[in-house]
């Protein structure tokens, strides 16, 4: 059994080259897991067409477009899972079970709030969280549904933009800088050694959310 | 919504989208977050930046992986639904912890008219619901580690501010205060920390290992 991760860079067109990858012995510790190797691999394609395979998936339970978004975020689910410390076998379980809830939970998916990675993301924490961790996460109170029907198009296209943006500027930071912030999301670090201060354009993804919460309050009143 | 003025640091939302946090802490986050947008949509922002670190790597999916997922998909829907707002002063994460809402809370007498009400949390550090009669004080204390207290009915004052329903104040070592309920309703918090308090006088220090604060 051969478990390889895989470092993509979502900037990659400067860069084409093969670099390993060093970091707290996983591979090294887990049987099975195989060597690391880390590879550069095109930028996915405009995220934009994965809210769209999530209205497929959502409206027509269309599994095209859940091979698709599985081809894509499954590998990424299962190395997320793994750099945070999950054996290869159980990784790639949860990874299965991130993505049958994203089936079963595309109607809850909404694009002004959060991009398809961000909203996987939280879905695979929280498995991480619960099934690998084995401890209890309180989530907040769902929102109410509002009336308004359809999420604003625009907003969403705004928020899947910055989103992207987020993501270069993440590739592009000083790799010291990087490496923490991806040490701190792959749990290596405790709650007291983050730095929040991230050196990301964080500000114009907030404003966007609060304002759709904003209209989402407004409709409800 | 729009009243609250104390809200969680950078460091407390981003350690909750990292899901590193104490449960006890989480709870106070989750519970805060349910009352203010502000902080929802800043949390928002640290789950992109999880987005963006997730797609950072792969690894490669076992050959059957995709017709297992769709059996597993065709086995129905497992994942557990939200449960529905109870009604009340709690948010929701807060009644799933009590088990309903402020009148099922099961208070214990601290003295000086104090009540709590310990939550069952793993995890190094401890939550706690506060009952502070409307006038009443809290022993003067300091703080070892972080105390996270989060209004819910009510307000306080101490040496720094204000604290009115939805706010939370994030207490660390600097920190030394008299927090005082202000007059009229009892006041309801939420309090969490993860290292023991500091009295500044003997009694509630004596009292203290009896109250497991």
């Amino acid at each position: 059994m051969l478990h390889m991760l895989t470092h993509v860079q979502p900037q990659s067109k400067s860069n084409a080259c093969l670099f390993t990858l060093g970091w707290r012995g996983i591979a090294g510790a887990l049987p099975g897991a195989g060597k690391i190797a880390s590879v550069t691999t095109p930028a996915p394609p405009d995220r934009l067409a994965w809210s769209a395979e999530m209205t497929a998936i959502r409206d027509l339970r269309d599994q095209q477009a859940f091979a698709a978004l599985f081809g894509h975020f499954a590998p990424r689910i299962k190395g997320f899972l793994m750099r945070s410390g999950a054996a290869p076998d159980l990784a790639e379980e949860c990874a299965q079970e991130v993505m049958a809830t994203l089936w079963h939970k595309a109607h809850m998916f909404d694009p002004t709030k959060a991009s398809v990675a961000t909203w996987i993301f939280s879905i695979a924490r929280n498995r991480l969280i619960d099934k690998i961790r084995k401890q209890r996460r309180p989530e907040p109170q769902d929102l109410p549904w509002g009336p308004e029907g359809e999420p604003d198009p625009a907003d969403a296209l705004a928020l899947a933009q910055d989103t992207e943006k987020l993501a270069q500027a993440l590739a592009s930071l000083p790799e010291k800088q990087r490496k923490l912030i991806e040490r701190a999301y792959f749990g290596d670090l405790s709650h007291s050694e983050i730095a929040a201060e991230t050196g990301l354009p964080l500000g114009t993804i907030k404003s966007r959310i609060r304002l759709a919460l904003d209209r989402l309050r407004h409709a409800m009143n | 919504m729009t009243d609250i003025r104390h809200h969680l640091t950078d460091a407390l939302l981003m350690g909750y989208a990292t899901g590193t946090l104490p449960e006890a802490f989480s709870l106070v986050v989750a519970t805060h977050v349910s009352l203010c947008d502000d902080c929802r949509a800043q949390l928002g922002a640290y789950d992109a930046v999880g987005g963006a670190v997730m797609q950072t790597e792969t690894a490669m999916m076992a050959d059957d992986s995709l017709a297992a997922t769709l059996a597993l998909i065709a086995r129905g829907d497992r994942t557990p639904v939200a449960k529905p707002h109870l009604g009340g002063i709690f948010p929701t994460p807060l009644q799933d912890y009590v088990g309903g809402d402020l009148d099922a809370v099961k208070w214990r007498r601290m003295g000086g008219g104090v009540s709590q009400a310990l939550l069952k949390t793993d995890g190094g550090a401890t939550v706690r619901l506060l009952r502070i009669p409307g006038g009443t004080a809290v022993p003067d204390h300091g703080h070892r580690g972080t105390e996270l207290t989060l209004v819910l009915q009510g307000a306080f004052r101490d040496e720094t501010s204000r604290f009115g329903i939805g706010d939370v104040e994030v207490a660390n070592e600097d920190l030394n205060h008299q927090p005082v309920a202000e007059a009229g309703a009892d006041c309801i918090c939420l309090a969490a920390t993860d290292a023991p308090l500091r009295f500044n006088a003997m009694v509630p220090r004596l009292a203290q290992r009896f109250l497991g604060i």
